[in-house]
């Protein structure tokens, strides 16, 4: 019997090479496994029974599209939609033979940061079932960190693999803006949005994010890698040199424990031969958030036009043509895309756009240049990935902005369209705490030795403690 | 007082590309509904767009032509409204930097229109209002959305108010849909929706250089009918300062199945459509290589060869036989310039016959002899220009008794015929004159040159 809650990608693959076991075989763990446990979960919306491919399964977060297997992105407007094409990862997942194990649960439009917004009911931690996985690709890190998933796909906008992974004790990538092909992704902000790996070690998301990487026709705003994807071997940080940005580390409302298990692993930097340096990153904490909700929910306003009920999707409403868009729209969207959509229709209005969307593109410059500068006197900055670890199912529910701060952290450096790197540094309370690495633009191969070199001298153990 | 018209244009061609702008659906007029059609244009989740680099290279192309400014970054934007024909809930388009800019229009006349912008976007699906009244969507049972046409590269040109006539604005319509005809970058035809144009009519005391409030004038399906309605408006607008009333910015929407029915009136709604920098597309930045390259490929512009043929012929004749495509063949044709002008603008334009297929030596023959023939058997002539292996020669052969030496004997015996009519004529009745055409005429089967018999005639009955 395979142990799914243990079992990495990188030994899937070892199993499958030495026929141990097949693709087939791997794929049929799982879903015994889902099973078993996603009744208390809920990390799937979809499962697949028979899926193609003889390489180590794979979970997908349901804003990926996949042909002919439904594809909600959590909301009721996309109840019963069933894909006629396959998105550009989807397809890299295909091409590389990893069979689909089903689509996972996130927040309605990936507009959260627990999975509580879903329309389909939240998912669970595997940690402590009391409490949220995070968000909004909860689904993808409960997947996996529950051992129904040897690895997942998410998608990060502000913080949505990297908060999540951090919660469930998951190494999370948000790839560099440009570097994985947004085509067939269910967009929620076109500028913002970017597909990346959950996994349980650092060299699982280097070899899932050389599967989806790369310049893409179907996308403009992709570009080719300047280097290949490598697998990180190196066990010290020899020659690098890590900042820790002061704001990042002691903003508001960062938990003490979270505090703490972040200090220990800026101490193994040291020890591992890095050499550690304060540095400041005062506008881009200060403005990143405000900035953000005003560019993700402009953004957001107009990719959710689409969803009118004309071509696709459910369709209410009786009356004349105003009434349906109305009552179609009404009832398929809940509340946190309504709001979004709320926020962002007014911030593009005639007479407000310079001083909301347009000011906020012009912050993000200022944003991109101080992390510029930081990120040439330091090779990687460091961090916690969120200031808390998993919170209780409805603590923040009814207070948006509690919600929302749960990305304070996570969100400055996706405003410059940098890469950040989320891997588990300790608990907290029994629960696990994330450390955000950022780097340079196309920096992922630093960002993979750098965790590759923490994860192995922290030897964190990825099976929640109450499943061993 | 006397009052001078102000009129602006905003033309919409669609390019002829082999697919659409934003995804390679294949474009083809008349196919059968919703067939051209993928995941992108009908703005299923997830879908991006991809420009098409030829619908741009058109653009360029347009814009040396309007002798606009290429910029050198331009963005496309998200125009926002919900309409079932707009997919996406968003028309894809560029509002403030857009590709063409600062060009301007010489017209025949001299004249020079400003061209404020030439800029590409996505046409909208079609619309089919089922059960209701009137065509719209109000009160309609229900509607059919045919999206092969979303999608549709557009480019938009919009004038500045340079024109001061109907009769000004209607030859700027027809020298600018020649252009982009010989461009290769449209087919410009209105009854396919190929081109579609709004006009902007204000009027002001003469002299005045101030801009008074504007009326626009949509829906129109010709460039006639543009000109009635142009004039139309300028005379109501007249009617209405004169009363001492003030203009009111309205749009006037003509009924394109009916040119005598009134326009519709509605007021202007200042629509917000949120624009967006569209965050799926990088901005547009045409490399100078590729700018420089398209602008060695313009051809002589019809504006430059009715300028250049305006020295053999008059203006209005020159520009006649540019924007109906004639001039190449006119250039070709050998004769007398003014005659072969007038022949291919008159006589020979009511045949329909195809410029490209004439042999235009050919062409010069008959026109050259065209007082020798018969105007029934030259307009039979023209008619099978277009046929290939066509011979002038045939045709005056045939046609026409030419020589006097085969004539003579006809006049004589026609006359010896009848005798009282020569003394009649003789003593002073010269309208008999007629009279002996006709028999002669008779007798040759209508053949013979008009002109020789009536001079055989005269000088016969001299005698
Ligand atoms: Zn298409």
């Amino acid at each position: 019997m395979t142990d799914t809650l243990r079992l990495t990608a990188e030994e899937a693959m070892g199993l499958i090479e030495r026929s141990e076991a097949s693709g087939a075989e791997l794929h049929r763990a799982y879903l015994d496994a889902i099973g078993e446990r996603d009744g208390e979960l809920h990390a799937y919306l979809t499962t697949v029974e028979a899926a193609e491919g003889a390489g180590v399964p794979i979970a997908l977060k349901d804003v990926i599209s996949t042909k002919g297997v439904e594809t909600t992105a959590g909301s009721k407007i996309l109840a019963g939609y069933k894909p006629v094409f396959d998105s550009t990862v989807a397809a890299c997942c295909k091409e590389a033979g990893l069979p689909l194990i089903g689509k996972t649960n996130l927040d309605e439009f990936a507009m959260g940061s627990s999975t509580e917004n879903s329309a389909y009911g939240p998912t669970r931690n595997p940690w402590d079932p009391e409490r949220v996985p995070g968000g909004s690709s909860g689904g993808s890190a409960a997947a996996v960190a529950g051992g129904l998933a040897p690895w997942a796909l998410g998608s990060d906008t502000g913080g949505s693999i990297k908060q999540p992974a951090a919660l469930c004790g998951l190494v999370g990538l948000r790839p560099t803006y440009g570097t994985v092909s947004r085509y067939g992704i269910v967009a929620f902000a076109s500028s913002l949005d970017q597909v990346g790996p959950l996994t349980k070690t650092v060299r699982d998301a280097a070899f899932l994010y050389r599967i989806i990487a790369g310049r893409d026709p179907l996308d403009s705003t992709t570009v080719d890698l300047p280097e290949p994807v490598e697998l990180p071997e190196t066990e010290d940080l020899k020659g690098l040199r890590i900042g820790v940005p002061r704001e990042l580390n002691e903003a508001e409302g960062i938990e003490p424990g979270v505090s703490e298990a972040v200090q220990r692993a800026i101490e193994l930097c040291r020890e591992l031969g890095a050499e550690v340096g304060e540095t400041t990153l005062p506008r881009s904490v200060e403005f990143g958030m405000p900035c953000y909700y005003l560019i993700a929910p402009s953004e957001a306003s107009s990719n959710l036009a689409r969803y009118d009920g004309v071509r696709y999707g459910p369709r209410s409403g009786k009356g004349d043509i105003r009434e349906m868009y109305m009552q179609t729209r009404d009832e398929g969207f809940g509340d946190e895309p309504k709001r979004r959509i709320m926020l962002g229709t007014y911030a593009l209005s005639a007479g407000y756009y310079d001083a909301f969307y347009g000011q906020a593109q012009k912050v993000r410059t200022v944003i991109r240049d101080e992390f510029a500068a930081a990120l040439e006197q330091f090779d990687v900055l460091i961090s916690p990935t969120s200031p808390t670890v998993a919170f209780p199912l409805g603590a923040k529910t009814e207070n948006p902005l509690a919600m929302y701060l749960s990305d304070v952290l996570a969100i400055p450096p996706n405003m410059a369209g940098l890469p950040g790197l989320s891997i588990p540094c300790g608990l907290s309370e029994g629960l696990p705490v994330g450390l955000q690495l950022i780097g340079p633009q196309f920096s992922e191969n630093l960002l993979f030795r750098t965790g590759h070199a923490l994860e192995r001298a922290i030897g964190f153990d990825f099976v929640p403690e109450r499943l061993r | 007082m006397k009052w001078a018209p102000v009129i602006g244009l905003e033309i919409h061609i669609h390019l002829k590309t082999k697919t659409k702008m934003f995804c390679r659906c294949e474009l083809e007029y008349g196919a059968e509904e919703n067939s051209r059609t993928c995941p992108v244009c009908l703005a299923h989740p997830g879908t991006l767009p991809v420009p098409n680099a030829r619908a741009i290279e058109m653009t360029i192309l347009l814009g040396h032509a309007l002798q606009c400014e290429v910029v050198e970054r331009s963005v496309f934007h998200r125009k926002h409204y919900f309409y079932p024909d707009l997919p996406k809930g968003y028309q894809i388009s560029q509002y403030d930097q857009p590709l063409c800019v600062n060009g301007r229009f010489a017209l025949a006349d001299g004249s020079e229109v400003g061209i404020t912008r030439a800029h590409l976007e996505e046409d909208a699906a079609k619309n089919v209002h089922m059960g209701g009244s009137g065509g719209r969507i109000a009160g309609a049972d229900r509607t059919l959305v045919d999206y092969n046409r979303a999608g549709t590269p557009l480019v938009e040109i919009v004038t500045e108010p340079d024109l001061r006539s109907s009769e000004q604005a209607k030859r700027f319509l027809q020298l600018l849909r020649q252009t982009v005809v010989e461009l290769g970058i449209s087919d410009a035809e209105m009854e396919k929706g190929s081109l579609r144009f709004d006009v902007n009519v204000s009027i002001r005391p003469e002299g005045s250089d101030e801009l008074r409030t504007r009326t626009e004038l949509k829906n129109m399906n010709s460039f006639n009918f543009a000109a009635k309605g142009i004039e139309r408006e300028i005379k109501r607008q007249i009617g209405i300062y004169e009363s001492g009333g003030e203009v009111e910015q309205e749009t006037l929407h003509f009924d394109p199945g009916n040119e005598s029915a009134p326009p519709l009136r509605s007021k202007e709604e200042a629509q917000d459509y949120r624009y967006l920098p569209e965050p799926d597309l990088v901005p547009l930045v045409p490399g100078r290589e590729l700018v420089e390259r398209l602008r060695g490929e313009l051809p002589e512009l019809p504006g430059a060869r009715i300028a250049r043929l305006a020295d053999e012929l008059d203006t209005d004749l020159a520009e006649g036989l540019v924007t109906s495509g004639r001039d190449r063949l006119f250039e070709q044709v050998p004769g007398e310039r003014r005659a072969v002008a007038n022949v291919l603008m008159n006589q020979w334009a009511a045949t329909g016959v195809d410029p490209a297929a004439v042999d235009a030596d050919e062409l010069g023959k008959l026109i050259e002899a065209r007082d020798r023939i018969p105007r029934a058997a030259f307009t039979e002539a023209l008619e099978a220009t277009g046929e290939p292996g066509f011979e002038a020669e045939r045709y005056l052969a045939d046609g026409q008794i030419e020589a006097t030496a085969d004539l003579e004997p006809l006049v004589e015996h026609v006359l010896a015929a009848n005798p009282s009519q020569v003394d009649d004529y003789r003593g002073g009745k010269e309208g008999l004159l007629g009279f002996f055409v006709g028999q002669v005429m008779k007798e040759t089967g209508g053949r013979a040159n008009p002109k020789l018999v009536n001079e055989l005639l005269r000088e016969k009955l001299k005698a």
